[in-house]
């Protein structure tokens, strides 16, 4: 398979605490790969360090490359914000524009880029939304506020959002462990189902939820890449020792 | 519990209550179309108005509104956007907190120091100077406190679309903080319309009608000031006109600005 984003010892820092201590892997275009590992292991900053969202938080620190294509995006040349249109990025907890309509939250990214033309925003924000199998639920009340929807559609409804700028990847950070098992098998099986169209690195706590949807799972430990295999052999038989406990559920 | 509360609760609602009662009560029987619209009668004479005091303190809050509310909204932005910690910022806020404390008439003598006496005369836009400086510290830290309550995560989620920071917070944090923000800006515009002390040096009074915004300008305040301590029987009921005028004014700007911030969205059941 293609190779989408690849870092190269990737150090993060939160203060004078080394979060990442130099994580050197690929992800592989058109799939999903599963970030594992305990609380505390460096998987939200890992995925944070993709699209420079580490940076937004003060005292933080980022060293080593990420390419991207074929750029570096912590090269000078690059403008985060920029950036961040081709990578998208879900959240753990739902997080929709509490002052905007379930139409205006899809529409945001959209307009705040320079789209105007009406036709173009409704057609958007209905592709958007369909992908992320909310169009149904929604369709009748799109000037709701977009906070009035349950946990679950709050979530699709933020994942609707992060595709309506068509990013080309998409990282979701533990993106249902806010939520209830239904909403939950909601969000997994859109992430099969866009995995065709965008690329997904999705942080988990949920190991089975991790064998149900990756392709590849990189099990994170202490800020150290313990193990990133196929999923399924990663699961069946994991070649080191502390995976095996990890996934056995012997700690974390 | 619920009794101490409730007795604290009616004995806070006393003075406002009273005061508000007593001057309606004082105040209401002077007002008539003529004490909006006339200008004050000489000594002796019956009749006339306070038109040209009301319509300079609105002048006046005018300038003070147009120099302080951006100065104050854009310092409480840096503050809490883009320079949280530090030094320079905490020695921002200080000052601010010191602002706040300063007595009105000591700005008043700083405006009249700075603004009237270089240019030689009183006129109405260092007196809406001298209320902006009073107005600034209020907005800010105001302001400052608003936007500290707005969620991070909101943030994060419209940098994650690949919106700039500016863009942000005007179209995000802005919109979700604006009642908060009116809040603050009200309370900093009811401050300032009922200052005396800084007008008394800077925009003085004036017994005419004046659109010039480098002449004397009349203000509620400082006519009040000057018709309470007259000896006057119809003054002192003119004063007290004034005084109903002046709370009423700042109860409307109130009222005009919440209803100008409900919130666009459809509530739901």
């Amino acid at each position: 398979m293609a190779q989408r984003m690849r870092t190269e010892n990737l150090k993060a820092w939160y203060g004078m605490n080394q979060i990442l201590k130099g994580i050197t892997m690929d992800i592989e275009k058109n799939a999903i790969t599963a970030i594992i590992g305990p609380s505390g292991c460096g998987k939200s900053t890992f995925i944070r360090c993709l699209n420079r969202m580490h940076e937004v938080n003060e005292g933080t620190r980022v060293e080593g490359k990420v390419w991207f294509e074929d750029q570096d995006i912590y090269a000078q040349s690059i403008d985060p914000v920029e950036l961040r249109s081709r990578i998208g990025m879900v959240f753990q907890k739902p997080n929709p524009f509490p002052t905007m309509s379930i139409f205006e939250n899809v529409a945001a990214g959209l307009r705040l880029h320079g789209i105007r033309r009406t036709s173009e925003l409704n057609d958007a924000v209905e592709e958007s939304l369909q992908m992320a199998g909310l169009w149904n639920e929604v369709k009748d009340r799109l000037q709701h506020p977009g906070v009035s929807l349950s946990g679950g559609q709050q979530q699709r409804l933020c994942i609707a959002r992060a595709l309506a700028v068509k990013p080309e990847i998409l990282l979701m950070d533990e993106p249902a462990s806010a939520l209830d098992p239904v909403s939950t098998g909601h969000i997994e099986d859109l992430a099969i189902k866009l995995k065709h169209q965008v690329t997904i690195v999705i942080v988990t706590h949920n190991l089975h939820q991790a064998a149900r949807i990756s392709d590849r799972t990189a099990f994170f430990l202490s800020g150290d890449l313990i193990e990133y295999d196929n999923t399924k052999d990663m699961f069946i038989s994991p070649s080191d020792k502390r995976t095996n406990d990890y996934i056995s559920g012997r700690f974390g | 519990m619920l009794v101490i509360v409730v007795l604290l609760t009616s004995l806070a609602l006393i003075p406002l209550i009273s005061i508000l009662s007593y001057i309606i009560y004082k105040g209401a029987p002077a007002i008539n179309l003529d004490f909006f619209t006339k200008l004050p009668a000489a000594v002796g004479e019956t009749g006339g108005g306070i038109g040209n005091s009301i319509v300079g303190t609105f002048v006046l809050i005018l300038i003070a509104s147009c120099v302080g509310l951006p100065v104050g909204i854009m310092a409480a932005i840096y503050l809490n956007e883009y320079m949280p910690k530090g030094m320079y910022s905490s020695t921002i806020r200080f000052v601010i907190d010191v602002l706040l404390g300063i007595p009105s008439v000591v700005i008043g003598i700083f405006a009249y120091l700075a603004f009237v006496k270089p240019i030689g005369h009183f006129s109405a836009w260092s007196g809406g100077l001298a209320l902006a400086i009073i107005m600034i510290p209020i907005v800010t830290r105001s302001t400052e406190e608003i936007l500290r309550l707005t969620p991070n995560s909101m943030r994060e989620g419209s940098y994650a679309l690949g919106i700039s920071k500016w863009r942000t917070i005007l179209h995000i944090v802005l919109p979700y903080s604006i009642k908060g923000i009116v809040t603050g800006i009200m309370l900093g515009i009811a401050r300032v319309a009922g200052e005396t002390a800084p007008l008394l040096l800077t925009a003085f009074g004036n017994h005419f009608w004046n659109t010039s915004i480098s002449e004397p300008i009349a203000s509620l305040p400082a006519q009040i000031f000057e018709y309470a301590k007259s000896p006057f029987d119809d003054w002192i009921q003119k004063a007290w006109g004034a005084a109903f005028v002046l709370i009423m004014l700042v109860l409307l700007i109130n009222i005009a600005a919440r209803s100008l911030t409900r919130s666009r969205l459809k509530n739901v059941d």
